[in-house]
């Protein structure tokens, strides 16, 4: 049984379909990044898995178990977190207290979810801003404190939007660092990314989507070298 | 006695001390209508400041509760004074609270703020026409069980403390982390794991209970109300909201010091301009929001926060 599997997921607005007839299959332990140009669909398939829209078709399996329209609270506590593209720090909290928040997913009790909270900034390196609200936070500590406050709901498989865009070449290798640790610590992960080093360098497998639809799947060398998926990026004539 | 135990303890004791010394009775009407202020503005607070669900129309818990108890008193069912009103009251006020919060919350935006407004309006105007049940224009009118104000003084005082400790531990839990959460960003909250309408709706239930109690608590010491007192929204609903804004959104003592300066405005407004006061108070309401947006309590907290280094620890639950 694979971890996650979508079946044929279909989701439109409207006339406009931003996901279509999308099928891939996610083994546990995994590194599977998903690329694909702007536009492509990405960030909606995230939002189609984590419950945050349901599909208008298909099927999306988690540990087996259908989670295709149930809401993004529900699909959290089973085990699958995410983090957002454009960032959602929970602005006049502090970065301790927004850990603390998704920390309580696993527990009530306030000292217990504490110490969760302070693993995970330990985790990824955010101990000297524990206490600054996260809305005076750079963009870069903002992209860490998503990572942060995902892991400490003990997630079982992580879902990354774009989580080293915008950041500068040290700050990258740090975030590489970061995630390698995550997935050293037993969680499958899923991650969207433009940055070619990056995804060349993680991904154990990658997905190129376009329009919504699956371009390429396989290693990351047979990806980047896929005829469709030059084209997709750069156009006919390079392909 | 550590310094902190100090600190609590000589102003609850003055507190305590304050009908021992002084007997003055417009002076204990001012100080019981200021504690009823303090719950009343906790009660907006923990909804509308901590987990940002504004209410435009909290004056229909607050007249729930009062009816509820006027009309028990009045039909002779609790002869036992009403006392026992002021737990039902703050019930009543909850199983309404419950059917609009389980219809609104699911939504976002402006819903659930319009829905209650429409609702304290439709309660209004149901209070003022069912006078076989409220007397309707009439009123609802009996003797207050005591004469001293001081009994008043302490009954308020209890309400008030038990307002300020369940809120108090509320926020200090897994509840109210929840609650800053939504506040904060909805969304967000969601994909941590949040049935974000589930404690939307448990926030206004308990601000519900106790706007409700106040209400009851209300009937039992004026021995008067009519719909346009209690369901009114510039008597209760615009003024918890001024209350709160005044003394500091999401923050515990703001509501308070809202009430002190709001009761002390009131009073002398009502000597010495007589008429359009509510006209004072909305313009006071449009420059806090310009200029204060974060009322006293918050102005202050960002003052002291600005003045220590960073990197030291914020301040706990400010």
């Amino acid at each position: 049984m694979s971890l996650l599997e979508l079946s044929d997921v279909t989701k439109r607005f409207g006339g406009l379909q931003a996901v279509g007839h999308l099928s891939f299959r996610l083994e546990k332990g995994e590194i599977l990044g998903l690329i694909g140009p702007n536009g492509a669909g990405k960030t909606t398939v995230f939002n189609v898995i984590n419950g945050y829209y349901a599909p208008t078709g298909g099927e999306i399996r988690f540990k087996g178990e259908r989670i295709d329209g149930k809401k993004p609270h529900e699909v959290c506590h089973l085990g699958l977190a995410r983090t957002f593209q454009v960032v959602k720090p929970l602005a006049r909290l502090s970065v301790l207290d927004n850990v603390m928040v998704s920390a309580f997913a696993k527990t009530s009790d306030r000292a217990a979810a504490r110490t969760v909270a302070l693993e995970s900034i330990a985790f990824t390196g955010m101990d000297s801003w524990r206490d600054q609200p996260a809305g005076s936070l750079p963009l870069g500590m903002r992209k860490r404190l998503e990572m942060a406050r995902a892991l400490a709901t003990k997630p079982e498989l992580l879902l990354l939007d774009e989580n080293f865009a915008g950041l500068n070449p040290s700050e990258v290798d740090a975030t590489m660092g970061i995630v390698r640790k995550i997935h050293g610590s037993g969680v499958t992960i899923l991650v969207i990314e433009h940055n070619m080093r990056v995804i060349m360098s993680i991904s154990h497998r990658v997905l190129a989507i376009n329009y919504g639809e699956k371009l390429a799947e396989g290693t990351p060398e047979q990806v980047a070298n896929d005829p469709k998926v030059v084209e997709a990026y750069l156009g006919v004539a390079h392909a | 006695m550590t310094k902190t135990t100090l600190l609590y303890a000589l102003p609850a004791a003055a507190i305590l001390l304050i009908p021992v010394l002084t007997q003055n009775p417009y002076f204990l009407h001012m100080l019981i209508l200021v504690l009823m202020w303090v719950v009343l503005g906790q009660s907006w607070n923990l909804l509308g400041g901590y987990t940002g669900q504004v209410s435009f129309g909290h004056a229909a818990f607050f007249g729930i509760g009062a009816y509820t108890t006027g009309i028990l008193v009045k039909s002779g069912l609790s002869p036992a004074a009403a006392w026992s009103g002021l737990l039902l009251g703050g019930i009543a006020a909850m199983v309404v609270a419950s059917v609009i919060g389980w219809i609104c919350f699911r939504l976002r935006g402006p819903y659930f703020a319009l829905s209650v407004l429409a609702l304290a309006e439709v309660l209004r105007l149901v209070a003022l026409n069912w006078k076989e049940l409220t007397n309707g224009a009439e009123g609802i009118l009996y003797i207050p069980a005591f004469t001293s104000k001081a009994a008043y003084y302490y009954i308020v005082l209890a309400i008030a403390a038990a307002c300020f400790l369940a809120i108090r531990t509320v926020m200090r839990s897994r509840l109210g982390y929840y609650f800053l959460a939504i506040r904060e960003d909805q969304d967000c909250a969601e994909s941590l794991g949040i049935d974000t309408t589930r404690y939307k709706l448990y926030s206004l239930l308990v601000s519900a209970f106790f706007t409700g109690v106040a209400g009851s608590f209300y009937m039992n010491y004026m021995g008067f109300i009519d719909p346009g007192i209690v369901f009114g929204i510039e008597h209760i609903s615009i003024m918890m909201i001024l209350v709160v804004m005044l003394g500091g959104a999401g923050t515990m003592l703001g509501p308070a010091v809202g009430a002190v300066i709001y009761i002390l405005m009131s009073e002398v407004f009502r000597v010495f301009v007589k008429r359009g006061h509510l006209v004072f108070f909305g313009i006071l309401i449009i420059v806090i929001i310009i200029y204060f947006p974060n009322g006293i309590v918050g102005t202050l907290n960002e003052w002291r926060a600005r003045r220590k280094p960073p990197g030291s620890p914020a301040p706990e639950g400010a």
